[in-house]
């Protein structure tokens, strides 16, 4: 097999502007599964420093251990990455674009700003990177049927989507109130052939549809697979779905360097489960100088109790499958998270996460509800961009990095997904509709 | 050394040719003196063991029936102390070896050690925390080893011959059976995997196996007996309580279907 250096079909832009020592190790225009090369990390229990394993019952260890060595076997295979990479051009549509924001940016103390545009990806986020690989990897295990958790819904589209293409059938679980916040991606995953299943259990939210996801797996693990959309969970998912997001920022690395000349300052991102923001921190942790800044979702402040802030103010603890942070009274129950945004609406974090706070080489701030709607609606009136209320939350982040760095900043935010499904939310919040629509308590932030 | 009581209590059942009825109840539940009550009422009606669940708010591996009683007593402020207080108070009015029964977290964050010796203390048996992988189950039965527990572990339909020798290896006390692949919960049949597992388990343990998930009725109970050494019941005794007009109607339903299912182990 040729090597990927004399398969790479590079850029002319790459070649022509940028001097080839600022060009990253996975520089081909026509691979988009790029596993992390130098497989340090996780150790084989699935550990990055203190954080992840896999804490299952029995029943899905068979399961799991199925997935890792299916994964593995998949990411020796050249047939699978050429499938994963000939859908994820041709059908998501990769490499996604780097947009420059000059007029957001005026309101980040005048710091460049480039947004990595995971908006444009088929079915409006980075989510699709991720599915692609896990549905392709169901087949080859046998598996016809697909079960997932979703909380803003672009999971469980982006699933629904595969399963659609595919022909595999799909079941969905979305928390109660997310349901009704994410009116609109429930009945794109319903046109798209799945069947959404409300959950009514505990806060209603992602963290509950995580559970009844894990007890369907457990009752019909023989034909069925987890597609798990984060980069939590136990072992081999954190370290599964990372590979498959790794994309984003091998892409953005190689386009900054392109159309600035030089490395980011910092890279940012929205962290709930943490999958974007993994998928975008990963090929720049081997840059020293390359702050890493995952913004959490602070809700209505860390000080009023209503947030979702894991790694700011959370503990290590155990919760779906592995260690790592979690939201936790000292009796080690799970306490019910709040925020606007459905999709960083959840009490743990992706174990590879905690790692990287614990040894310092990423930082994590929380962003409250009423500064990401602010930024929402200033990228939305500077740069005609209407960003998710998740995305919204990096965006809020970069107006306060950008400040802090001032003219000479060099910012690549991950533009995670796009805003249409948030228009409800996003119209209540402004007092944007004519007449006052049917009222709905989910819509109004409080619960 | 609780865990010798257990053990012997396993043992008299098998030196009468029967299998061991276990029950289950989780603490707080109606409420902490109610599940007191009702725990004594299943040792009276004819349990030979309990397990005390320590109620969790994301209990992954149980059915609505112990989810809706988990979230009542996690309404009402159930705390491990409480638990470990039911523990205490069934042990002193019964003498039966009480076991503690939850998810990983709870005891990780009170402290592994502090946990295990809290739960002597109170005289407990010892532990089942079924999403404790023996992979992940060093801490915890070093700890539990220190202080006279039992470490009950696990085993699954899905669990092949190779990791059933390496999960009764580590385990002690008995080893936990799961009839079938899923969440608790009552089932209208015993399912067909449950007698193949426990022969397959038998093959690389001396230790009594006991069979849970999906058992409710005396007949499923003398079914399981046939084949067991124990049967073990949760969300039918659950059920008596969340269905009852009143304590002391949940009470009597709890002793009676303790009766009934003892009948039924000794008809095994």
């Amino acid at each position: 097999m040729a090597s990927p250096l004399t398969q790479r079909t590079t850029h002319p832009a790459a070649t022509s502007a940028v001097a080839p020592f600022l060009r990253g190790p996975d520089m081909s225009t026509d691979n988009f599964f790029l596993p992390d090369p130098d497989g340090q990390m996780p150790t084989a229990r699935g550990y990055f420093g203190s954080f992840g394993g896999a804490f299952v019952p029995e029943a899905l260890v068979a399961a799991i251990d199925q997935v890792a060595t299916e994964y593995d076997k998949a990411k020796a295979d050249p047939a699978f990455a050429a499938r994963l990479n000939d859908l994820l051009a041709h059908y998501t549509g990769r490499p996604s674009p780097l947009t420059e924001v000059p007029r957001f940016a005026e309101h980040a103390g005048g710091a460049r700003i480039f947004l990595k545009r995971e908006d444009l990806n088929h079915t409006g986020s980075h989510k699709i990177n991720n599915v692609l690989g896990q549905a392709l990897l169901t087949q080859r295990m046998g598996k016809t049927r697909v079960i997932a958790e979703t909380g803003a819904g672009q999971h469980g589209v982006a699933t629904a989507t595969a399963c659609a293409l595919l022909g595999l059938e799909c079941v969905v679980y979305m928390g109660e109130v997310d349901t009704r916040r994410q009116a609109l991606n429930v009945a794109r995953m319903r046109i798209l052939g799945a069947e959404v299943i409300p959950v009514r259990s505990g806060s209603r939210t992602l963290k509950d549809a995580i559970n009844e996801a894990f007890r369907d797996w457990v009752a019909n693990v023989d034909t069925t697979h987890y597609l798990l959309g984060t980069v939590a969970g136990p072992h081999p998912f954190p370290v599964m779905v990372r590979d498959f997001h790794r994309v984003i920022g091998v892409e953005a690395r190689r386009q900054v360097l392109e159309r600035a000349g030089r490395l980011p300052d910092a890279v940012v991102a929205c962290v709930g489960g943490g999958s974007n923001a993994i998928g975008l921190f990963h090929a720049f942790i081997p840059d020293p100088g390359v702050r890493l800044v995952g913004l959490e979702a602070g809700g209505h402040g860390i000080d009023s109790g209503e947030h979702a802030a894991t790694l700011t103010v959370g503990d290590p603890g155990v919760l779906h499958g592995s260690r790592s942070y979690v939201l936790q009274d000292e009796d080690g129950q799970i306490t019910e998270p709040y925020s606007i945004s459905a999709g960083l609406d959840y009490p743990g974090i992706g174990p590879e996460h905690a790692w990287l706070k614990e040894t310092g080489r990423a930082e994590y701030r929380p962003v409250t509800d009423a500064e990401a709607m602010e930024a929402l609606r200033l990228l939305s009136r500077t740069e005609g961009v209407i960003p998710a209320i998740e995305s919204a939350h990096a965006l809020a982040g970069a107006l306060v990095l950008g400040a802090e760095l001032g003219p000479e900043g060099l910012l690549v935010v991950n533009l995670s997904g796009r805003g249409d499904k948030d228009m409800d939310t996003a119209a209540r919040y402004f007092g944007l509709y004519d007449s006052s629509p049917e009222q709905d308590p989910s819509q109004e932030g409080d619960r | 050394m609780s865990a010798q009581r257990l053990s012997d209590v396993l043992a008299e059942a098998r030196a009468e040719r029967r299998a061991a009825l276990v029950g289950y109840l989780p603490a707080g539940f109606p409420s902490v003196d109610g599940a007191v009550r009702a725990l004594t009422a299943m040792i009276e009606g004819g349990c030979d063991v309990v397990e005390v669940g320590l109620p969790h708010s994301d209990p992954v591996l149980d059915g609505p029936v112990i989810q809706a009683a988990d979230d009542i007593a996690l309404r009402q402020g159930v705390r491990i102390t409480d638990v470990l207080a039911t523990v205490e108070a069934v042990t002193r009015a019964t003498g039966a070896p009480v076991l503690v029964m939850t998810y990983w977290n709870p005891v990780d964050r009170y402290g592994v050690e502090r946990f295990a010796a809290d739960l002597a203390g109170a005289g407990g048996a010892g532990c089942i925390l079924p999403d404790l992988p023996v992979e992940e189950s060093d801490p915890w039965r070093a700890a539990a080893e220190r202080h006279g527990l039992a470490t009950v572990f696990v085993v699954a339909p899905s669990s092949r011959d190779e990791r059933l020798a390496k999960i009764t290896a580590a385990g002690t006390g008995f080893v936990y059976a799961a009839s079938l692949m899923g969440v608790t919960g009552t089932r209208a049949a015993v399912s067909a995997d449950a007698a193949d597992l426990v022969r397959r388990t038998r093959a690389s343990t001396e230790l009594p196996v006991c069979v849970g998930l999906g058992v409710s009725t005396a007949e499923q109970a003398a079914e399981v007996a046939g084949f067991a050494d124990g049967v073990i019941v949760g969300s039918a005794f659950v059920k008596r309580l969340l269905d009852a007009e009143d304590l002391d109607a949940g009470l009597a339903g709890v002793r009676d279907l303790a009766a009934d299912l003892a009948k039924g182990v000794r008809a095994g």
